[in-house]
């Protein structure tokens, strides 16, 4: 496999989706919400307004779980009031899974312009009549859809990082986050969930030719996030370090599986039907 | 000596066969044609000739190689332009050309100079740095040619060259393909459905219906084989009438004011045709033969082909 070709051809896809309106808006606009807007939200609107703050942890919904918190935050809550438990509880926790949706978002929306948008602008052509081989242009697209989403990711986690502690210092008054149950959520399953997007909207890609067409059915994935977002919320399921490299090992084998399914298909003949 | 040569090639999408039996050779530095309707098969025979697809059956050896296994090495040494340009039109043609370039293989040095070399042959190079998505249709087909030459290709293939071209546009798409033979000695393999196009730049042509072969060769050796007959361009000094059946030898008969067209079916009838209209008093200043044009043999053809498959 020629390498120098596969970064030529990632290089190729960056240029020429992040021209796209389509596909840089909701890089922009979800990592904006999630790693600043909602912790600022959940560290300020408690401050502002005592009262709703008390609303906030009287709600019956939200006590058993003030009462019933996982092993792996009560270090970090010892000796708080009620106000800043909800903080450790809420940026600590709860918006672990946003986490989950950032690096499926990314590589679904570059996979689905990458793979489903060059053949519906019918670049594709021209682009198989170079040297490269299946196997070359399977990966270089591949690596153009894995690589920004797990840079986004990480680059959001460092963000996050930085609000949240710079945000809840005079708060809390220490430098709290991250902790441990993060690290194999950034780092394991954030990667695989890259890796998983991007094959599914490739195989996605084989039978919807259009870039909105295979992004929106590579939606579908989100699906996988929401047990994990509401099993928390309702205290069913917790992101502990070893259920995090368990889901995470889960996630790889099946990213792995759908990549082989995917560059098996991957072959000109195919991608040259119906042009 | 032969860049590419075709035996009995048969493909196939699930039941239809999309070319049937085909065979043929094209030497260095000539300049050959497929020419037939939409859905004869010309842009299958060049997926197929650069490893795009695999063949049902047959051989193919491009440049001494076979395209189904060695295909990249048969693209970094042939040269494609596509029906539509296949341009990314968000990036620049400056980008454009870097990109296929390197995709090639070419050194970056060399990639510079030709890049600047092209843009400037095709008037371009004011417009390099610009999306092409902002270029005119001619533009991006010039681009696109630019593209098919960037790797300096033995073999260039020109799928519909000068298609949705206006007439200045293609008559430089024209020369060009005139230059490229005189100047390098590249073959050309031409797809096109503009008989005079291929008339005009053309050693050999291949005339494809529905995937067959309905005739090959040069056009002396086409219209030698294929004479649809005769027309007889006869001058008359001024407009005369001439009664229908007055003409035994006569396929047809055009006329228009002084200037008829006949068409007998054999060269021998001609002098039978001039004394008969001498006969009939036709006041006759010049009589000429024509023979046969590539467009003639061509339609005769096709007319034959969807007769046979009626």
């Amino acid at each position: 496999m020629n390498l120098q070709r596969l970064w030529t051809l990632a290089r190729k896809d960056w240029a020429d989706a992040f021209k796209n309106t389509a596909v840089v808006v909701p890089m922009i606009v979800l990592p904006l919400i999630f790693v600043v807007l909602m912790p600022v939200l959940f560290i300020i609107v408690p401050s502002l307004s005592p009262q709703m703050s008390q609303a906030f942890v009287s709600d019956p919904d939200i006590q058993p779980l003030l009462n019933n918190l996982p092993a792996f935050l009560t270090p970090y809550t010892q000796g708080l009031d009620v106000q800043r438990t909800v903080i450790v509880l809420m940026l600590g926790m709860m918006l672990a899974p946003m986490f989950l949706i950032l690096p499926l978002m990314t590589s679904t929306v570059i996979a689905a312009d990458s793979f489903a948008g060059e053949r519906e602008r019918k670049t594709i052509e021209a682009l198989l009549y170079t040297p490269a081989s299946d196997v070359e242009l399977f990966f270089g697209k591949v690596l153009a859809a894995f690589l920004p989403a797990l840079g986004l990711t990480w680059g959001s986690f460092l963000v996050y990082t930085l609000v949240v502690n710079l945000a809840s210092y005079w708060t809390m008054g220490w430098v709290w986050f991250p902790i441990p149950t993060w690290y194999p959520l950034i780092f394991w399953i954030s990667p695989a969930l890259s890796l998983l997007g991007t094959a599914f909207t490739v195989l996605i890609s084989a039978r919807n030719p259009t870039f909105m067409g295979a992004y929106q059915l590579s939606g579908v994935l989100v699906v996988l996030v929401l047990p994990l977002l509401f099993g928390q919320i309702a205290g069913v399921v917790y992101l502990t370090v070893e259920a995090g490299l368990l889901v995470g090992g889960a996630i790889w084998a099946v990213a792995l599986a759908l990549t082989r399914l995917a560059v098996r298909g991957f072959n000109r003949q195919r991608l040259l039907a119906g042009l | 000596m032969e860049t590419i040569a075709v035996q009995h090639l048969v493909h196939a999408f699930g039941e239809r066969r999309a070319l049937d039996d085909l065979s043929f050779t094209v030497g260095e530095g000539e300049v050959f044609a497929l020419l037939g309707p939409n859905g004869a098969g010309k842009t299958t025979t060049v997926r197929l000739l650069n490893g795009l697809y695999r063949p049902t059956a047959g051989t193919i050896r491009v440049l001494g190689l076979d395209p189904s296994v060695q295909g990249g090495q048969v693209r970094a040494q042939t040269g494609v332009l596509t029906e539509s340009p296949a341009l990314y039109e968000r990036l620049t043609a400056r980008q454009n050309l870097r990109f296929f370039g390197e995709m090639m293989g070419m050194p970056a040095a060399d990639l510079r100079r030709r890049m600047d070399d092209l843009l400037g042959f095709f008037d371009l190079a004011d417009r390099a740095d610009e999306r092409v998505a902002t270029f005119s249709k001619g533009m991006k087909q010039r681009l696109a040619l630019a593209r098919a030459l960037l790797n300096r290709p033995k073999i260039l293939f020109l799928d519909e060259p000068t298609a949705g071209l206006d007439p200045e546009a293609s008559r430089q798409v024209r020369e060009l393909i005139a230059s490229l033979r005189r100047e390098n000695g590249q073959a050309v393999f031409l797809c096109t459905h503009i008989l005079t196009e291929a008339e005009r730049l053309c050693d050999r042509v291949l005339i494809l219906n529905r995937g067959r072969a309905l005739a090959m060769g040069s056009l002396e050796e086409l219209q030698r084989r294929f004479n649809p007959g005769v027309w007889v361009e006869v001058q008359l000094l001024e407009p005369h009438l001439i009664p229908a059946g007055e003409l035994p030898f006569a396929l047809q008969v055009q006329a228009q004011d002084a200037l008829l067209r006949v068409q007998v079916s054999r060269v021998e009838d001609i002098p039978a045709l001039v004394s008969r209209l001498a006969g009939l008093g036709a006041p006759i200043v010049r009589v000429e033969p024509a023979r046969p044009s590539l467009e003639d043999i061509y339609f005769t053809l096709q007319a034959q082909a969807e007769e046979e498959t009626l």
